[in-house]
């Protein structure tokens, strides 16, 4: 007996002729996810994937890793055993005991896509069910609502058995949406918005801005964490870190206090594009929701769009703050989230900014500085810095 | 070249600690309790620290109880003396800009009964005498002053409690966190009148994780945790041996500590004539706190980015408190300080090596920051 990973690929079986480029994405992205663990092969049998790793392979931690791979549907641990019924009959007890040993019902279901084996799927239940019964005294079948389902798979080389089936992260696989640039600043909201978008399928880089001396190193080092985070899910992600201080500086001296946060974010907007399009992404991706803070009102946000010719993914935009909440503390962004480091987004904040400001009022604020040479200079100095999570 | 002058969060650990820790880990690993020579020999390690730190303290070895440092040696006092006392009365008299492992302390006490008074400061960080005498009443059982306070360095009159306690007729126990005061400035704590003092490793150049608790021959405390005998069973668990030889090691390096005192007290001043050339620069420790600690305000310069400035600078000083956003100095508050001065502090804690160059480095550097750092408004 040999243990393996079972991956149902749920909705990429739909897919119709591009099925097959997907389904190979996804094995990249899983080859890519488990490397350091060992040599792991992968071979996709109809809906499945069929996951072999090496004898001593930690497939704990490889279910772990593939558990948050998007693009996978469900998976389950499988013991391979030889396609002889009484070599299936002595391996199901024990394979199965942890999983029984905790249940009252159960129920065996079989399928058989060999038609050569001897027994039919109705009779592989029977026997196996009879089986478990006499080992496991303790339980009884219940074929509407069992505790456990084993179960047992006849296929072209081998069979499998297994228990209950795990959720996957579900999701298209990462890349097979294209790439896109994830504005991420450090709070709770970016890195939600970053994994939502990878979930469908859309590969990550992140665009940071830093300001020293007002951001500490501590702030940057905690995007690091944060995306490292991400990444587990998205897989890797190319960070770009803008030294920002100068602009920020020149919107400080020379800009009306009241729409500092809005001509800042426009600045943004434009230096990640400029980023975006050297890396070959097709789309922005910030955090914002309406009406979170005075720069995320519609107003505000058609003022930073209008400085955008790429679209821009705002998929926390009709969320609630304990909606995005939630969603950091399953994807475990949350407690990096909320160490108290002052962040760009937070140097020079207006005590009254302008909830409703207009494109031509912004335009004539922002009008008094030639923001080329600046923007073109941040563009230049900025560090790239790989982050992977394995 | 780098200036670090943020001793009072931690100093670098001398050459002597060093060697100490590293000949502990590497030879002395036998545990001090076994009764073979391989114990013995630890045993031998761990008497000398006991011994030097006692000697420096003017007391007896037996006086000395090794814990994990400062934060486990105010919890161990604080609890351990209230629970002691409990059937003698329910009020425990302090300050209200202690130690957070003081007043966290006093918190919970407060959640199991006990009544916590807080004294209150003037500008100037110190409590009123008058105030502790009143504060102090017959079924007091507890007092607890800082020596020396860790974000201005103002001096508290520690012997005042004892006296305090005499003449009210309180049978309370003094302790007092002498962390920051500890190798700079002399302590007696029997002369003092004090019960149980707290001394740390890692503020005096020895290593982290290891400090002591002072408790006086005669007074009796609960322990916080329970097992062996060791520490007298005050404080069970066999000791970290290495860490305690280098903190033995660090307090045996402490030279004459009149002597430093007068160099730092130069140095200070020094600091605070140049820093004097300075506009909006004010300083908010008191002209008599201890001189290694020295609290001030760059007006209209947030603390964090111009602490950002000065690192990037090597210059490494601290606000004062955690670098935590929003949650100004309640220290500073505490000694009337208008916002302004409370969102800009800077605190430059210095050790018996901190040089002239350092301090030139440290002026230099606010002054950059100072045209540099856009104003907060």
């Amino acid at each position: 007996m040999k243990e393996v990973i079972l991956i149902k690929n749920g909705e990429l079986a739909l897919k119709g002729l591009n099925r097959r480029t997907f389904e190979d994405m996804l094995m990249a992205n899983m080859r890519r996810r488990l490397a350091d663990l060992g040599k792991f092969t992968f071979t996709p049998a109809q809906s499945t994937i069929v996951v072999e790793g090496p004898e001593d392979a930690d497939l704990d931690e490889a279910t772990d890793r593939l558990l948050k791979i998007f693009g996978i549907a469900g998976l389950s641990r499988a013991a391979a055993v030889e396609k002889d019924m009484d070599v299936i009959l002595s391996v199901c007890p024990e394979y199965t005991a942890p999983l029984l040993l905790g249940a009252r019902t159960f129920k065996v279901e079989a399928k058989r896509s060999d038609k050569k084996f001897p027994l039919n799927s109705p009779q592989i239940c029977m026997a196996a069910g009879e089986k478990l019964l006499n080992e496991f005294p303790h339980l009884t079948v219940d074929v509407h609502n069992p505790d456990v389902i084993i179960n047992i798979e006849v296929r072209d080389k081998c069979a499998f058995i297994h228990g209950n089936q795990l959720k996957g992260a579900g999701g298209m696989p990462s890349g097979s949406a294209g790439k896109a640039a994830l504005l991420v600043s450090g709070g709770i909201d970016s890195p939600v918005a970053g994994w939502m978008m990878a979930k469908r399928g859309v590969e990550l880089i992140a665009v940071h801005f830093a300001s020293p001396p007002y951001t500490s190193e501590r702030a940057e080092q905690k995007v690091h964490n944060l995306l490292k985070q991400v990444s587990k899910y998205s897989g890797r992600i190319t960070l770009f870190v803008v030294p920002f201080t100068e602009i920020q500086e020149l919107i400080k001296d020379n800009c009306p206090e009241d729409v500092f946060t809005v001509v800042m974010r426009r600045m943004m907007m434009r230096i990640s594009q400029i980023i975006a399009q050297k890396e070959g992404c097709a789309a922005l991706i910030t955090g914002e929701s309406v009406g979170q803070v005075a720069s995320q009102t519609m107003q505000a946000i058609a003022c930073t769009d209008a400085v955008a010719d790429m679209p821009v993914f705002r998929p926390l935009i009709g969320m609630d703050k304990d909606e995005v909440i939630a969603i950091s503390r399953k994807i475990e962004t949350f407690e990096i989230s909320i160490q108290p480091y002052e962040d760009c987004c937070t140097v020079f904040t207006p005590k009254h900014p302008k909830t409703r400001p207009t494109v031509s009022f912004i335009e004539s604020a922002e009008s008094c500085v030639d923001w080329e040479g600046p923007i073109k200079r941040a563009v230049e100095d900025t560090r790239i810095i790989p982050i992977k999570a394995f | 070249m780098t200036a670090y002058l943020d001793n009072s969060a931690t100093t670098p650990v001398c050459p002597q600690a060093v060697d100490a820790v590293t000949a502990a880990v590497r030879d002395y690993w036998g545990n001090p309790s076994s009764l073979h020579a391989k114990g013995i020999e630890a045993d031998g390690i761990l008497a000398d620290a006991r011994e030097t730190i006692a000697r420096r303290l003017f007391c007896r070895p037996d006086e000395i109880y090794f814990t994990s440092g400062g934060t486990e040696s105010n919890n161990l006092a604080l609890r351990g003396a209230a629970h002691a006392m409990r059937r003698r009365g329910r009020r425990i008299v302090t300050t209200n800009v202690e130690h957070p492992s003081v007043d966290e302390t006093l918190k919970q006490l407060e959640k199991e009964g006990f009544e916590v008074i807080r004294l209150p400061v003037d500008s100037t960080g110190r409590i009123n005498e008058r105030d502790l005498f009143r504060a102090v009443t017959p079924d007091t059982i507890l007092i607890s002053l800082m020596a020396v306070n860790n974000e201005t360095g103002t001096i508290q009159p520690i012997e005042q409690a004892r006296l305090a306690a005499r003449r009210n007729g309180s049978p309370a126990i003094i302790h007092c966190d002498a962390v920051q005061a500890f190798g700079k400035l002399p302590l007696k704590p029997a002369a003092l009148g004090i019960d149980m003092m707290t001394i740390s490793s890692h503020k005096v150049h020895g290593p982290k994780g290891v400090g002591a608790l002072y408790i006086r021959k005669g007074v009796k405390i609960n322990p916080l945790v329970f097992g062996g005998s060791q520490e007298d069973k005050i404080r069970p668990g066999t000791q970290p041996m290495p860490a305690i030889a280098g903190f033995g090691a660090a307090v045996k390096a402490i030279p004459n500590i009149s002597e430093e005192l007068e160099n730092v007290t130069w140095l200070r001043n020094y600091m605070c004539m140049r820093l004097s050339a300075l506009d909006g620069v004010v300083l908010n420790s008191p002209p008599d706190a201890l001189p290694y600690v020295t609290n001030i305000s760059v007006l209209g310069i947030n603390s964090e980015p111009m602490l950002n400035f000065l690192s990037a600078r090597g210059i490494y000083v601290s606000s004062g408190s955690a670098c935590a956003k929003g949650h100004s100095s309640p220290v500073l508050k505490s000694m009337g300080l208008s916002e302004e001065r409370r969102k800009s502090p800077l605190r430059i804690s210095f050790s018996r090596f901190t040089t002239k160059e350092e301090i030139d480095m440290l002026v230099d550097g606010i002054a950059a920051g100072q045209k540099a750092i856009r104003k907060n408004k």
